[in-house]
């Protein structure tokens, strides 16, 4: 176990970003302290520490704030060294787990999110059309980085399978209000199978959200952002 | 130029006037690394290009004993890790875990918010425009801030996230008169902080000469149907 070193997580139960934070120190076996950020308005803490982005989450390890998700797993694995490394070892290996981290981020999640915001059924059609392909992808993906093992980072969860499986309940959220099935186990057979996998590591289940908890915190933001677009 | 990527060594697919692929340019001379340089049409993208970045269908691709490395950002830590140095001692990333998760969350920001705005600076004009330069300009002041009296944004040598900026020097000229900016004025320390690192061959070798940028800007503007 770490010694106590003053490691805070700044955050809320929701947020993707957020859990790739508190799965990380998981893994590494590092306790931590959780503050829920109030958010509306955000606190004083949040305004400090990241007044850039004013974003969760936050990471405070020895009173320094770390931000940005990504950034925030890469310091976990770079600290806390002798557990569970998180990126892969090789050069190479890393590149290929960031860029595809990178795309989930910038390209694919994005699309995915459009689809509770469309309003035409042809919109809904192309948002769908670029999510499945998507996910082909990184079913293909999986194959190549995972090189056979149970995860993308091989034969233990590592940072692709983070920046991932962060997304899974609102994966799950998305497929329950729209009727598409997303991670289809017919078309997408690793995929799905790692989801399950993913869901149900000791790191993961405490800080996956319930995905009807999460539905309901969802049905309830999409009709406050379509009631504040139509408003306009 | 071939068609054909050699089985070992380096190439880099690149265009001229990309900033993410001078970041690499500059990256792979502070390495010493010698490399192909395979120029890119981005107007009429080549099967190679396609082939190896099919997602993104972007430049800058580094090649590596036949392996393709897409995203500057990306490459540029892939250059550090697979050529560190004696000890470490050329590592464009600092050591300290803590001084690494700085350095990437500002080059991060440099792609957040310098990317788009520069762009929008000549590709729009009213609210747009004047939005692109407030986000333009308010970043570029917290980046100056963040240097503040340090030589380079590593410290005391040229790193990470120097790269990852200087990158835009060639085109400063560009937003400057698009956007009406007097970035000589509004950000001395910056512009100083350009000058010295213009005075290192990897970025001199790099850097386009900025008239030549404006120029090409012109051609881009038309090709887009931008008035």
């Amino acid at each position: 176990m770490a010694e106590s070193e003053d490691v805070k997580v700044l955050g809320a139960w929701m947020s993707p970003f957020v859990m790739r934070a508190r799965i990380a120190l998981n893994l590494k076996k590092v306790d931590y302290e959780f503050i829920a950020e109030t958010m509306h308005p955000k606190s004083e803490l949040l305004l400090k520490s990241n007044p850039v982005y004013k974003k969760i989450p936050v990471l405070f390890h020895k009173g320094n704030p770390i931000c940005e998700s990504l950034i925030i797993v890469q310091y976990i694995d770079e600290t806390w060294t002798s557990v569970h490394p998180i990126l892969p070892a090789d050069p190479y290996d890393r590149a290929i787990a960031r860029f595809w981290a990178a795309y989930i981020d910038d390209t694919w999640n994005p699309e995915v999110r459009k689809y509770s915001m469309a309003n035409t059924d042809e919109e809904r059609a192309v948002v769908a059309e670029k999510t499945f392909a998507g996910v082909q992808l990184l079913e293909e993906a999986f194959q190549t980085c995972g090189k056979g093992g149970n995860w993308f980072g091989g034969d233990a969860l590592g940072y692709l399978d983070i920046a991932l499986g962060s997304y899974l309940a609102w994966i799950r959220v998305t497929e329950k209000m729209s009727g598409l099935k997303i991670l289809d186990g017919d078309k997408f057979p690793q995929l799905t199978a790692w989801a399950d996998r993913f869901c149900a590591e000791e790191a993961v289940k405490g800080v996956m959200p319930e995905t009807d908890k999460l539905l309901e915190f969802a049905a309830a933001m999409i009709a406050r952002m379509k009631a504040a677009s139509s408003a306009k | 130029m071939g068609s054909d990527l050699p089985e070992k060594g380096l190439v880099l697919l690149s265009s001229w006037a990309s900033m993410f692929g001078i970041r690499v340019m500059i990256a792979l001379e502070e390495k010493g690394l010698e490399y192909e340089y395979w120029g890119q049409d981005l107007g009429n993208k080549s099967a190679t290009l396609l082939r190896l970045n099919p997602i993104h269908k972007k430049v800058p691709v580094l090649v590596h004993d036949g392996r393709s490395i897409c995203e500057s950002l990306i490459i540029l830590q892939y250059i550090d890790e697979t050529w560190p140095g004696a000890d470490g001692a050329s590592c464009f990333l600092p050591a300290d875990p803590l001084a690494r998760s700085r350095a990437r969350f500002w080059a991060d920001l440099i792609d957040k918010k310098i990317t788009d705005a520069g762009a929008n600076l000549w590709m729009t004009k009213g609210e747009a425009q004047a939005e692109a330069k407030k986000e333009f300009m308010e970043s570029l002041k917290l980046l100056e801030g963040e240097l503040g009296e340090k030589p380079y944004f590593g410290g005391e040598t040229f790193g990470f996230v120097d790269i990852a900026l200087v990158c835009f020097a060639s085109w400063f000229h560009t937003y400057d008169v698009s956007g009406s900016l007097n970035m000589e004025a509004e950000l001395p320390k910056l512009m100083a902080w350009v000058k010295r690192c213009q005075e290192r061959e990897s970025v001199s070798k790099a850097l386009p000469d900025p008239l030549k940028v404006y120029d090409f800007m012109l051609i881009l503007k038309k090709r887009y149907g931008i008035e």
